[in-house]
């Protein structure tokens, strides 16, 4: 066992100053020390997409950075989208479109989506398959989740919070 | 699964960055960029280095520019970077079409053009981009700076030229002559999994011929390489379906093709003719 290292992580606009093992990933960091548990962890090797955040404004596999890494980043999580008990526009497209049933891979999916909306407003319908083929779910068959995020496209509230 | 203990250095500079991996080298350290592979091997536990040292936040290493006819590419440039065309001529455009089989979307704002170089998969297809193109690798050490081409760098399944001291600093491609057209294309089962087999070509029509016809397959053999039997049937010949089909059908007949539990030989290569066809078939001008 290494010696833990003192770090600060900006997570949805509030710093956390936690002690981690340069070997924590990201998200085991997030749950654990920052108690932010809405990301979650699936295969842990970057295959399934379940603990996607965004890092300075995309969105990337935060099983794949060591939280050490992750210093002096803006992070954001699922915890980050809704403001005041209102549902992130995402949010409510996903609810109003049958977009999960185990909920298990909707946080990395929200963040993914929230991400790529925010770079690419007006993404077309081929990029946006392929961006949504990052992430994996084993409830829905990806067709509600690709409407609600194209209902969120098209109305152009990406960025409504 | 977790990755080991190790102790963690992160550099500010190139030099900072050679003198670590002096020190650290010998007691297997090694050198971390974007993770998107290493990352996961630490947390399988096929990789177990006892510290890490971490290029990103290099400043200079992020940098992609042209330079006497190069695209100079730094250790720390994204996949992501090349969504956009980095240069205006063909080849800004020939990466762009590339990029999109690499992995996924997050996968790519993280993972690097050079650390796919240093990392050598055999599926990789920046490397088969550099070895088509003939890029120049820039390996630098506390001992030095040297330049290795791509004939000499790849040895093999993930294993390059690179010394253990040395790190990938840059890798540069040279530019493509206005008019060249290039093409691109991979197949794999699902969106984002490593390719099964993936070619890339280029010419220049010359009137009625083709000239500096390049034709290369990945993820088939040990490492990318230059198919010379599909070129040399193409070189100086006018551009016809005909002349294609026998291009790609030498290409099929002259790889010794890798095989694994998904995959035979004799499909793989059954593949690299279809690859190479549909390279030429998506070629951009």
């Amino acid at each position: 066992m290494t010696q833990k290292m003192a770090i600060t992580l900006d997570v949805n606009g509030t710093g956390h100053e936690i002690r981690v093992e340069p070997r924590k990933t990201l998200c085991d960091a997030l749950r654990a020390d920052c108690g932010l548990t809405g990301t979650n962890v699936g295969c842990e090797h970057g295959v399934c997409g379940a603990c996607t955040v965004l890092m300075d404004g995309v969105p990337v596999r935060s099983c794949l950075m060591f939280a050490v890494q992750a210093q002096g980043k803006a992070l954001r999580t699922v915890e980050g989208l809704s403001t005041g008990g209102k549902l992130h526009a995402l949010q409510q497209a996903f609810t109003d479109n049958h977009a999960l049933q185990c909920g298990f891979c909707t946080s990395g999916f929200l963040m993914l989506a929230a991400g790529t909306l925010e770079q690419q407003p007006d993404i077309d319908d081929e990029s946006l398959r392929e961006v949504l083929s990052s992430n994996l779910c084993r409830c829905t068959g990806y067709q509600n989740i690709l409407r609600a995020v194209r209902q969120v496209r098209d109305a152009g509230k990406a960025g409504a919070r | 699964m977790k990755a080991g203990s190790f102790e963690w250095h992160p550099a500010r500079s190139a030099d900072e960055a050679v003198a670590l991996l002096a020190q650290y080298a010998p007691q297997d350290g090694r050198v971390i960029a974007g993770g998107q592979s290493l990352v996961p091997s630490m947390a399988l536990r096929l990789a177990f280095p006892s510290h890490l040292i971490d290029i990103n936040g290099v400043d200079e290493f992020a940098k992609v520019r042209v330079e006497g006819g190069e695209l100079v590419i730094g250790a720390c440039v994204r996949h992501a970077a090349f969504h956009v065309t980095v240069e205006p001529g063909p080849l800004g455009r020939l990466l762009v079409q590339v990029v999109h089989d690499i992995a996924h979307y997050p996968i790519r704002q993280r993972g690097t053009f050079c650390g796919s170089l240093a990392n050598a998969d055999p599926a990789s297809e920046w490397c088969l981009v550099a070895a088509v193109l003939g890029a120049k690798m820039v390996a630098r050490s506390a001992r030095g700076t040297r330049v290795i081409p791509a004939a000499d760098w790849f040895q093999g399944i993930m294993t390059t030229a690179l010394a253990e001291d040395e790190l990938l600093a840059e890798v540069r491609l040279p530019l493509l002559p206005a008019g060249t057209r290039a093409g691109f294309y991979e197949f794999s089962r699902r969106a984002g999994d490593y390719a099964l087999a993936m070619a890339l070509v280029s010419w220049r029509d010359d009137g009625d011929a083709m000239r500096d016809v390049r034709i290369g397959a990945g993820a088939v053999e040990a490492q990318p390489r230059r198919i010379a039997e599909a070129e040399a049937l193409l070189e100086g010949h006018p551009f016809t379906p005909a002349a294609i089909e026998a291009a790609a059908a030498a290409a099929s007949a002259a790889v010794d093709p890798l095989e694994d539990v998904h995959t035979s030989a004799e499909y793989r290569r059954d593949l690299v003719g279809t690859a190479v066809r549909r390279a030429f078939a998506q070629a951009g001008s």
